[in-house]
């Protein structure tokens, strides 16, 4: 499974009617997830996170592939 | 500091009822005109009511202040007869570029959608917009229009509301049926009447400078996350007309605006900004805070707000202006029923429902973007930044950077107006979509779906084969009192006859519309979408027209 790099964000049962509104719900829903924690608790969050996505993605290829791109731009 | 722009100032006149002592009696008063107040005059005017507006001032606006028009505001304006000056005056741009920090990290080119009439944005600094809608409502007989008359005091009962406006010359009363509050964010009339409006102002300054470019420079957007000349902030550069530049540098909550606002201050953040020896004069400068708030709801007995009196948002994605002509082209035709005894008062909770719907989507996306564009803790600036460094190489980073959201109008989707489907369609044109544009052909002259439709209720018949029209059936519409305008739009052009035609020459009003010979859709007057059905039937008509008039 390559690594999907296009925008890929949709949730079920819902009707867009422009392609930038997917994105900005995900991202206003992990911006909120952040909401009121401390520096310390938001990386421990963000670590939990990837921990979680990681096994639900499954594919190691895939992760390393992400794990590699993640890595080149910092 | 340079002038491109020479400010009218438009004459004030003693308003009779000061000699002669008596009040005077209108079905409508509009206070307030600024773009939604004179386009709500204009839109009441369409609908052949007397509208009398009233503004406290004697010219336009002040600085460029609102600068982009998107596309529905175009298609309305153009209703209200100023959308060729407007886009014949604005700008027209494609490119956006988006730097972070030192980098250029991608550019997008919005070219626009073949076969609409109006571009997805034009921009045009807010006083040119005013001084032809100005121009327009003086054409107008059913328009008065009072400089230098402001409101000190209003009240209201069942029947109507009173108020009491001073001038020069002295005080008159003002009765009206209806009052519009088009009277802006500080909204006195609001204040007067004691209503609360809700939400939060963001803890943030910015600055706002009209430029003019001696040389040339592109007529592009540029937007800047964290730049060397003006660290941890945001710049924007966005072109206007007449070599007018509106740069908008945030600032910060701490800075100081009047410190701020001085040319010596002000000179050298552009020059840094434009990196070179390039001549520019400053033609205007203010700082700005805004708010993200909006009354519960728009109408109040006989007072009916638009535009910034009832809802402000972050001047990020141009949703000020824009919607605040949407609220008047959703409230002129309900008004009009209302007044006319065909539909009862509360179509106007319509408007309101309709309304707070499209302001909560605008304060949303506003919102979002002022999130993406000023941070609020380290978590929300790391995962922004990481946005931004995903961007230069991989798509699903450039979709999420956020710089301000292209104003887009609502779909009505969950409105009460609307007669669900009962059949199958495709497409996004489903009952509470704003219309889709087409090219058609009009009696052989090339023209636009929009044009024809708007102002009335339509009946948008689709066919292969005029002569399967029955038009005697279709000439005489009239539900229940209110006349539904029929529109035939065929594959093949057409010999005139009794009925409208809409030849659509190239098959992308069927394909639009998802329409197969006999698909009918039922127009609201502000073109929206109201119920659509493969095929005709007089009761569900009638019914689809009561239900869009609040009568069921």
């Amino acid at each position: 499974m390559a690594l999907n790099l296009k925008p890929n964000l949709a949730e079920a049962g819902k009707r867009y009617f422009v392609a930038y509104t997917p994105g900005d719900d995900f991202y206003e829903s992990l911006i909120n997830a952040h909401r009121d924690l401390s520096d310390e608790q938001s990386e421990l969050l963000n670590a939990r996170l990837i921990l979680l996505l990681a096994n639900h993605i499954g594919d190691i290829g895939t992760l390393r592939e992400a794990l590699a791109i993640a890595r080149e731009g910092v | 500091m340079l002038n491109t722009y020479t400010y009218p100032k438009y004459e004030y006149r003693t308003p009779p009822e000061i000699a002669a002592g008596k009040a005077l009696k209108v079905p409508v008063v509009i206070v307030g005109a600024g773009p939604v107040g004179l386009g709500m005059a204009l839109d009441l005017d369409l609908q052949g009511i007397p509208v009398l507006l009233l503004d406290e001032d004697d010219t336009v606006s002040i600085g460029s202040r609102g600068v982009c028009y998107a596309k529905r505001a175009l298609e309305i304006l153009d209703r209200y007869g100023v959308g060729d000056a407007v886009c014949a005056k604005g700008v027209s741009w494609n490119v956006g570029r988006t730097f972070f920090r030192d980098k250029e990290v991608y550019n997008f080119n919005l070219v626009p959608e073949p076969d609409h009439h109006r571009p997805g944005m034009v921009n045009l600094q807010q006083y040119y917009l005013e001084e032809y809608l100005v121009a327009r409502a003086a054409t107008r007989p059913g328009i008065a229009l009072r400089w230098k008359n402001k409101v000190v005091s209003v009240t209201q009962g069942d029947s109507g509301a009173t108020l009491t406006v001073e001038t020069a010359d002295g005080m008159y009363t003002v009765e009206a049926d209806w009052l519009i509050a088009a009277d802006g964010a500080r909204s006195p009339i609001r204040r007067m009447l004691g209503l609360e409006v809700e939400g939060k102002i963001f803890m943030d300054r910015f600055l706002i400078a009209d430029v003019v470019m001696k040389a040339d420079f592109p007529a592009e957007r540029w937007f800047w996350f964290d730049p060397p000349f003006h660290p941890n902030q945001s710049v924007l550069l966005h072109k206007q007309t007449d070599s007018v530049f509106r740069i908008d540098f945030q600032l910060g909550w701490d800075a100081d605006p009047d410190e701020e606002k001085k040319p010596e201050k002000v000179i050298p953040r552009i020059k840094a900004m434009l990196g070179d020896a390039r001549e520019f004069e400053l033609e205007w400068v203010s700082v700005y805070t805004f708010q993200c708030r909006r009354m519960a709801k728009f109408n109040h007995g006989r007072v009916l707000f638009v535009g910034d009196a009832a809802h402000q948002v972050s001047p990020f994605g141009a949703r000020g202006a824009n919607s605040g002509l949407q609220d008047a082209d959703n409230l002129g035709w309900k008004l009009k029923l209302v007044l006319s005894g065909l539909a009862p008062p509360s179509l106007l909770d319509s408007y309101s429902e309709e309304r707070v719907y499209a302001a909560d989507e605008n304060l949303m996306n506003s919102t979002r973007s002022t999130d993406f564009i000023t941070p609020k803790s380290r978590a929300s600036r790391t995962f922004r930044n990481a946005v931004l460094s995903l961007a230069k190489d991989h798509a699903f980073g450039r979709a999420l950077v956020n710089s301000g959201r292209l104003s887009v109008p609502s779909f009505l989707v969950d409105s009460s107006l609307n007669t669900p489907d009962e059949e199958a369609f495709a497409g996004r044109m489903l009952p509470g979509a704003p219309l889709d544009d087409a090219p058609i052909e009009k009696g052989g002259a090339p023209g636009w779906l929009l044009q024809s439709t708007g102002s009335r209720f339509r009946l948008l018949v689709f066919v292969d084969d005029p002569a399967a029209v029955d038009a005697a059936a279709l000439s005489a519409l009239d539900c229940d009192g209110i006349r539904v305008e029929p529109l035939i739009v065929s594959r093949r052009a057409l010999s005139a006859d009794s009925l409208t035609c809409l030849h659509d020459v190239r098959g992308v009003a069927f394909q639009r519309y998802d329409a197969r010979p006999g698909t009918a859709y039922l127009i609201r007057p502000d073109q929206h979408v109201a119920a659509r059905w493969r095929g005709l039937d007089a009761a569900k008509l009638r019914a689809a027209v009561a239900r869009a008039c609040g009568r069921s």
